[in-house]
């Protein structure tokens, strides 16, 4: 199936783009109580957060965030902390990465 | 088809206990899980130490794979005899996709996910990778993207899809950003919407720059009189190249900012651009001399903080 002529175009994915719990749950295929789980844990941070769950909005940035949460979750049996504790030092190994190669020729 | 070693793709031994199955799967999963490794081929990695345990994780899946004998070789071309599984059943419900060695002993049954009438679900999204070179990030471009998507067919089988995009990138992506394609995932069941799809942009490594979230830099090679007296020289930046003043009595490692020349985001990043210095050999007696002119002229001492 290949359309040679056809182009795509979509949006970007970042700090401008709101969106809501449905739309992270579908973008991970999990449910609710499994992003609503993250956002307790502090693996996601809404920023808006209301007393609705359904009024909550997230970062567009949340959409990577989270789907990597669900796989460490689902492929290497992690519990919530493991997966929080993961996600913030491969954040962290990034960010070096990044700087290592300001000074790698 | 060929035989896969499923024991040696764990790295133990046929007569491994169930913990030691389980214990080899855990290690190797960390070692290649493809959002933590950066080991080459991870994500072919991951896959095969999955479906290797996959089968010897379960008691019946193992013991017909065990029947199979020990003979065989990984990479030898392979048949199953016909009745090899008769009496054993399989049960799962795993959507991903194995191999055909796989998929021949163990078929691919996919269970609740079946299409059932009347029944509407909106479709998977779907995350995958795109590779773009830095340049393109600046003027935006079209991209040809090929996916291998799982999907189901009408018999609830798992297939590979193969299918060929052609994506805009928009001008001023970021390393790490994703870009929405709605539609462009799973396809719903029944009156369901068409799932999305997420590419998330990771630049190629370039010669030349280097990119830290909206910034980029590049180093630039001086002679010891360009840095000294100040010169104006040609820079390469990923939008053309530039006339950059270089200030007198510059050293090593400053950086010069060209504000607005980074990546074109919203909030436009800034080039920066990084002095290095690259000394003429002294390899004729010529060059010596002006150097040992140099030495007695200058009576420079670098190390004098030092006080040795």
């Amino acid at each position: 199936m290949v359309d040679t002529r056809k182009v795509l175009t979509g949006i970007v994915v970042d700090e401008q783009i709101e969106l809501t719990l449905s739309d992270l749950c579908r973008s991970c295929a999990v449910e609710r109580e499994r992003i609503i789980a993250f956002v307790e844990e502090g693996i996601l941070t809404p920023k808006f957060v209301s007393s609705e769950q359904s009024e909550y909005r997230f970062l567009g940035s949340s959409v990577k965030r989270a789907a990597r949460a669900v796989r460490l979750q689902r492929d290497l049996e992690l519990n919530l902390a493991g997966v929080a504790v993961a996600l913030d030092l491969l954040d962290e190994v990034e960010r070096l990465r990044t700087r290592l190669r300001m000074y790698e020729e | 088809m060929q035989y896969k070693d499923y024991y040696k793709t764990l790295g133990i031994e046929r007569d491994a206990t169930q913990d030691k199955v389980k214990q080899a799967y855990r290690r190797l999963a960390r070692k290649y899980h493809p959002d933590v490794s950066k080991e080459a081929n991870a994500e072919e990695q991951f896959k095969a130490v999955g479906e290797a345990y996959e089968v010897l994780k379960d008691p019946e899946k193992r013991a017909a794979y065990d029947q199979l004998g020990s003979q065989w070789r990984a990479g030898q071309d392979f048949r199953p005899p016909p009745g090899w599984d008769a009496g054993f059943e399989f049960s799962g419900d795993d959507a991903s996709v194995f191999s055909d060695f796989f998929e021949s002993l163990f078929g691919q049954s996919v269970g609740a996910r079946g299409e059932r009438a009347g029944f509407s679900a909106q479709g998977q999204d779907h995350h995958a990778k795109v590779m773009i070179d830095i340049e393109d990030a600046y003027t935006g471009a079209t991209r040809q993207i090929s996916l291998h998507s799982p999907h189901l067919d009408s018999t609830g089988h798992v297939r590979t899809k193969d299918r060929t995009l052609n994506v805009k990138i928009p001008k001023g992506v970021r390393q790490g950003q994703s870009i929405r394609l709605t539609g462009q995932g799973d396809s719903g069941m029944g009156q369901g919407r068409a799932g999305d799809l997420y590419l998330e942009v990771e630049f190629r490594p370039h010669p030349l720059y280097r990119v830290k979230g909206r910034d980029v830099y590049i180093d630039l090679p001086l002679t010891p009189w360009e840095m000294a007296l100040g010169a104006q020289v040609r820079v390469p930046t990923p939008a053309g190249p530039v006339d950059v003043n270089i200030p007198p009595s510059s050293q090593p490692g400053h950086k010069l900012r060209l504000a607005g020349r980074g990546i074109p985001a919203q909030n436009k990043g800034d080039l920066f651009v990084v002095l290095k210095v690259v000394l003429p050999p002294a390899d004729t007696d010529k060059k010596r001399k002006i150097y040992e002119d140099m030495a007695r002229e200058l009576a420079f001492n670098p190390r004098q903080h030092m006080a040795v």
